[in-house]
């Protein structure tokens, strides 16, 4: 592509070219998704706000981190996705390491162990990283072999994704280790495997329930699942939070009782209203109505999403893209999912909206890769 | 090509799962804010929504002429939550310690806000750290409870109460009684009335957050019905008066203890009821029990000599006696089986009068077993001993007035000059009201009343009068009551000394002085008795301890009450001087 003169162009293309290389292909932004993500994050903070208490302080360090996710996101999005397509072994490896790293020196809270802290950096979570380094890893293993993929092949991508799953599973976090799982089962899905292997994974996971259940998940795990299916079992032990978030959601009906006017948000009822139960926050003082509005912005996000993928154009990019997206609205699906009551509680924070830094970070870098892909498209002719 | 294909296929089965997953997530959310959402309201509303008391005031206590006697001044409670301050400590240990450190420093302050050292406050809070509510401090001034509420200690909270206050100290506490913490009457018209003075609490909806703070009022359920006033018979000016000499009295002779009732003697309204030892209500932190007796309503004693103007009443009644009527009481004693009744000296041939004022033993038992013991105890039983007088007070004494079914001479000898009978010192004031109401009993009563009842005939007016004129000369100069003579007015009663009954009997060495009396005599205005018990030193005849009183609180009480003197030295004094000077004019 060095010389110019080689590349084939249809009549009238330079024209289109011209058009496109806009400032948002100059900066490698797209600027629908930015604009969708900047709506998103700012009505965020108003509910944080109200979800945090009227804390100022907590929307300041919220806004910091978004301010940071958002310089990640375009540093991301300025890398072709070549160049993830050659560092992804080498990613994956170093999460591997890292996740390694936890289990034997991490840090944390609440019985669990996720978190690293290595001299010089803020302390991170590796398996923050690995949500990126996993759908990537896969995505290169998959791209660079014929497609769809063979039965070793597929066979090596389960190794690939079990390793670092079954170290997420032992910090416990049995979220993380879920979503990082369907993420790399979505390239495996996007690249082509056949339905017979779909039709077998469903029956091995079924199969593997009871074994789950009784060899791999710890008690309080257990106890989240026993709570989903009956919360008034224990109203005033782990049904609790989700008594209370149901009862927050269904106040709020369908306009809501106003900002900052919910009562059981606002008066200490709701647990964890300011992290993974946000939403019963939004849904209590705006209503069905802004629970609608939050949908339609993650799902233009998500069609967005698609969209880039659909237009990627080669395999590795639209693997990642379509696992990157997927992924993303898996996020969105169980945390509203487990707070109104038809998942079980797994810890699983609103997309963009709920407070911690983290996952924000995480997200925004992703999106920077989905404008990676869109804004390095080369420029040939179908 | 053909990957393409699949790719696109596959794109499309995921826009159709997102769509699932999407109507799914909506239909939940319509499910929960559409159609369950009044259950939901309502179970959030019962979560959030709460009823509180609101407490009522408590009526005021006030003597006759409004002056206040028990009020309820509004106070602040402060409590805490320890359950709540060890889980914000805790959460403030683990995030921000700097906030950690501001709540213990907090806590330091709080400490010596209440005036405890702050090991004994964290000890408590540590002992109770399950618990969700343990009182701080009761009944803290205002701005001490603000000061409190001002250091934002996780957990703390102030809540309205009321502190009962009795201006008049210990000089109506026996009457008044008191009230517990709780603002329920215990003792005394707190007690008796609690009912009518407490008054109905009021509700109020609350809008309450989980850590049980109120965040704002809702509606008002019920407003609370303050209880009502109470007005009682008393004059403070009476009363104070009474307390200081009945006070001075019994520390001048360091008796035991001492009473002082006065009634209206129109009325049968308590005037003054005043009691030694005595507390103030206000700190009961030492109190003793033997000084929270009201003793002039519930302590019982014989009632002595004071009974021998009712017993020549009751001969009176008869007819067969007048007051100039003739008794031998030589030689100075009467024999009654194996008992000698003796009086002070040989008093010779006297009349009945004289039998008062110089309260002769022998004379009145000569009286009374003439009149036999049937028409004594008749007297004595229509005059209210042996029953409740019925002012409803708590504790109320009664009395023993025996009727035996064979009268034994000794015994109507004894009870006529007022031994083998018991009473209290209010019912022995109930009974001279009568003399001095000419012989109409009117109900003694502590709560004034709208209207003064008729009234009960008890003896003939003449009857009452003739011994109203006898006990003018008993204080009267060579009767035994000559100390409770007052400057100006005419004033009459008769004095008693009797042994206190002990553990073993009668007590050689341990008396109670009485005095009961009636000013002005010839047309009363006030009744008052005087109970002085266990005077110490060589003074603890009834003319001797108790007459003065009456003298010095008479005194007082007919100036405050306006009654027009019977006589004026002083203005004798004054026209013989002005006679004087004109007199030197002349010449």
């Amino acid at each position: 592509m060095a010389n110019k003169d080689f590349v084939r162009q249809l009549p009238g293309a330079s024209h289109h070219l011209a058009r496109s290389s806009s400032w948002s292909m100059r900066l490698h932004v797209d600027p629908v998704l930015l604009f969708l993500l900047l709506v998103l994050s700012i009505g965020g903070l108003f509910v944080l706000y109200s979800g945090a208490g009227e804390s100022f302080a907590d929307v300041q360090k919220q806004s910091i981190r978004f301010v940071l996710a958002f310089v990640v996101m375009l540093v991301f999005a300025q890398l072709d996705p070549s160049v993830y397509r050659r560092w992804a072994p080498w990613l994956y490896l170093l999460g591997i390491i890292a996740l390694a790293a936890v289990l034997i020196a991490g840090t944390g809270a609440k019985g669990a162990q996720r978190w690293l802290k290595l001299p010089g950096l803020p302390r991170f979570q590796p398996s923050e990283f690995m949500k990126l380094a996993m759908p990537m890893m896969v995505a290169w293993y998959l791209s660079s072999r014929i497609l769809p993929p063979k039965f070793k092949h597929v066979v090596g991508s389960l190794v690939i994704l079990l390793l670092p799953v079954v170290l997420i599973v032992k910090q416990p976090d049995l979220g993380t280790s879920l979503l990082i799982l369907a993420s790399g089962i979505f390239v495996l899905f996007f690249a082509g495997l056949s339905w017979k292997y779909v039709a077998a994974f469903a029956t091995a996971v079924g199969a593997l329930a009871p074994v789950m259940w009784f060899l791999v998940m710890r008690e309080y795990q257990k106890q989240r699942v026993l709570t989903f299916l009956d919360p008034e079992s224990d109203p005033l032990g782990s049904g609790w939070n989700i008594i209370q978030s149901k009862t927050a959601i269904g106040s709020g009906g369908l306009y809501g009782k106003g900002w900052l006017q919910g009562t059981q948000s606002q008066l200490d009822f709701l647990p964890e209203s300011h992290t993974d139960f946000i939403i019963a926050v939004l849904a209590e003082e705006f209503g069905l109505v802004g629970v609608s509005v939050l949908l339609s912005i993650y799902l233009m996000i998500i069609a967005r999403g698609l969209y880039i993928a659909a237009k990627a154009q080669d395999a590795f990019s639209r693997l990642l893209a379509g696992s990157l997206v997927l992924t993303f609205f898996v996020y969105v699906f169980v945390n509203i999912g487990m707070v109104s009551g038809i998942l079980p509680v797994v810890g699983v924070p609103l997309p963009l909206v709920s407070y911690g830094g983290t996952s924000i970070v995480t997200l925004m870098a992703a999106f920077g890769v989905l404008m990676s892909i869109h804004t390095h498209r080369k420029m040939v002719a179908r | 090509m053909l990957s393409q294909i699949i790719v696109q296929w596959r794109l499309w089965f995921v826009v159709a799962f997102l769509f699932c997953a999407s109507v799914l997530l909506g239909a939940r959310l319509l499910q929960l804010q559409v159609m369950q959402k009044d259950f939901l309201n309502e179970q959030g509303d019962a979560r959030t929504v709460r009823y509180e008391d609101i407490r009522a005031h408590r009526g005021m206590i006030t003597d006759r002429n409004g002056e206040p006697l028990a009020v309820s001044t509004a106070v602040e409670t402060v409590w805490m939550n320890p359950k709540l301050y060890w889980k914000k400590l805790k959460a403030a240990a683990d995030e921000n310690p700097e906030n950690y450190q501001l709540i213990r420093l907090a806590t330091q302050k709080l400490a010596q806000a209440l005036d405890v050292s702050e090991q004994s406050l964290l000890t408590r809070l540590r002992e109770n750290e399950t618990k969700g509510f343990i009182y701080l401090k009761r009944k803290l001034q205002p701005a001490i409870a603000q000061q409190v509420k001002d250091l934002k200690v996780p957990g703390v909270f102030n809540r309205r109460e009321y502190m009962r206050y009795y201006p008049a100290g210990e000089v109506a506490t026996h009457v008044l009684g008191f009230v517990n913490i709780d603002e329920k009457g215990q003792e005394g018209v707190e007690l008796a009335y609690d009912e009518w003075l407490q008054g109905t609490p009021g509700q109020k909806k609350v809008l309450k957050d989980g850590s049980d703070n109120i965040i704002k009022d809702l509606a008002l359920v019920r407003e609370a019905e303050p209880g009502k006033n109470l007005k009682l018979t008393l004059d403070m000016r009476l009363q104070y008066l009474a307390y200081r000499e009945l006070k001075a009295v019994v520390t001048a002779h360091q008796a035991k203890a001492g009473s002082v009732v006065m009634l209206d003697a129109k009325t049968g309204d308590i005037l003054a009821m005043v009691n030694q030892p005595s507390y103030n209500p206000n700190n009961r932190k030492n109190i003793n029990t033997a000084s929270l007796r009201n003793r002039a309503v519930t302590d019982l004693f014989e009632p002595g000599s004071t009974m021998k103007p009712l017993t020549v009443a009751a001969a009176l009644e008869t007819g067969r006696y007048s007051p100039g009527t003739s008794i031998n009481t030589s030689p100075g004693y009467l024999r009654i089986g194996r008992k000698n009744i003796r009086d002070h000296h040989d008093y010779g041939v006297i009349d009945v009068s004289s039998i008062v004022a110089k309260s002769s033993n022998v004379g009145t038992s000569k009286i009374a077993l003439d009149i036999t013991g049937d028409a004594l105890w008749d007297m004595y039983y229509r005059l209210g001993f042996g029953q409740m007088v019925g002012i409803g007070f708590p504790g109320e004494g009664v009395g023993v007035l025996p009727h035996p079914v064979k009268w034994k001479p000794l015994q109507v000898a004894t009870m006529s000059y007022g031994y083998g009978l018991n009473l209290t010192a209010l019912q022995l004031a109930q009974s001279y009201q009568v003399l001095a109401n000419d012989g109409i009993k009117k109900q003694a009563a502590l709560v004034l009343r709208d209207t003064i009842p008729e009234g009960d005939f008890i003896m003939p007016a003449h009857v009452a009068r003739d011994v109203r004129t006898m006990l003018g000369k008993v204080v009267a100069k060579g009767g035994t009551g000559t100390r409770a003579q007052v400057e100006a007015y005419d004033v009459g009663g008769k004095t008693g000394t009797v042994h206190s009954v002990g553990a073993s009997g009668y007590e050689d060495s341990s008396y109670k002085a009485l005095f009961a009396g009636i000013a002005p005599v010839e047309n009363p205005a006030v009744v008052m008795v005087v109970v002085i018990v266990g005077p110490s030193g060589d003074e603890y005849y009834g003319g001797e301890v108790a007459a003065p009183v009456f003298s010095r609180v008479i005194s007082g009480t007919m100036r405050l009450l306006n009654v027009k003197p019977d006589h004026m030295p002083a203005m004798a004094e004054s026209e013989k001087r002005l006679q004087e000077i004109l007199d030197n004019h002349k010449s």
